[in-house]
């Protein structure tokens, strides 16, 4: 989902970059004021940022005959919420532009977008849908991830699309391209992120539960 | 515990099963190449004039450098979910 630096046209590369920036803004908002009221919750915090880094330096084979990553976005988002996450996402992302040159800094705005913002509010999306329609826990963790990932590489397509249609078939037939490299691709390895998602999330439950409580982070219902 | 390893097993079983596939690999490119590489090369084929305006500031300069600092991202994270992990449960064991 990584746009490569300078592969967007200026114009795209400024209004991604505008459009991400409230939500970045709000969310070091959210997050600074969740540090203030429940200082414990920061180790978990930690522990969702290194679930983003981990997955997102894994390049795991797809049946497609490519490489891909998953976001990690997922297990952040159903702890901290939305918000906080596009911060979260916005590190990752800046480690990587500026230390491995994987995406980059004037397709900031735009990957963000993709991974940070579209990934966890999907993630949200779901959970809360979900869980009011009283699905088992580990289900519902599972389909929130997995499909946060996906839309994430839809959005990247998306995106891509938008600045390179495609001569002969516009919009569509340039989606239809990117989304054969990404879309297909990520199909497999959203399922291995909904499965390591609902892995670490057990293993969180197991041990940290008295702690996700205190600091308000999952339903009481959900915790032993 | 059983859970989780099942767990651990369907994501070795999505992981293995690409390798147990033929796939045909375009001209030019290796097999299990990278897909946002693979979009850069799209983009060239739909709109061969456009050239990127902005250049990474740094690029590893090798891709033995840039397995280094891909190892070192997990490492960071899988420091911190284990740095986390530990401190409750031994938290929880005293």
């Amino acid at each position: 989902m990584h746009i490569m630096e300078g592969y967007l046209p200026v114009k795209h590369a400024i209004a991604w970059g505008i459009a991400s920036t409230p939500f970045v803004v709000f969310g070091a908002y959210k997050l600074k004021r969740k540090m203030e009221e429940d200082p414990q919750a920061k180790l978990l915090l930690g522990a969702s940022g290194g679930f983003c880094f981990v997955l997102s330096a894994l390049k795991l084979p797809s049946v497609t005959g490519s490489c891909s990553h998953p976001t990690g976005i997922g297990l952040g988002t159903i702890l901290f919420g939305p918000w906080i996450m596009t911060v979260m996402g916005m590190i990752v992302l800046l480690f990587q532009a500026l230390l491995l040159a994987h995406g980059g800094l004037t397709t900031l705005g735009a990957n963000v977008f993709s991974m940070a913002i579209v990934g966890s509010f999907v993630a949200y999306g779901v959970f809360r849908g979900l869980m009011a329609l009283r699905l088992p826990f580990s289900v519902v963790i599972f389909l929130a991830a997995a499909l946060s990932d996906m839309a994430t590489y839809i959005t990247t397509s998306m995106q891509l699309a938008l600045s390179f249609p495609d001569p002969v078939s516009g919009f569509t037939g340039a989606l239809a391209k990117f989304m054969a490299v990404f879309a297909v691709t990520q199909i497999p390895l959203a399922l291995s992120e909904g499965f390591l998602t609902v892995l670490v999330m057990n293993l969180l439950r197991a041990n940290a539960s008295e702690a996700m409580r205190d600091a308000r982070l999952l339903p009481k219902e959900v915790l032993q | 515990m059983k859970k989780n390893l099942l767990l651990l097993l369907f994501v070795v079983i999505l992981t293995v099963i690409p390798f147990m596939m033929t796939h045909t690999v375009k001209e030019g490119q290796e097999a299990f190449s990278g897909a946002d590489g693979q979009a850069e090369t799209l983009i060239t084929q739909i709109h061969p004039d456009y050239t990127p305006w902005f250049k990474p500031l740094w690029e590893p300069p090798s891709g033995e450098i840039e397995s280094l600092l891909f190892g070192l991202q997990a490492a960071i994270g899988a420091a911190l979910i284990g740095y986390c992990l530990g401190f409750y449960r031994g938290r929880k064991l005293a």
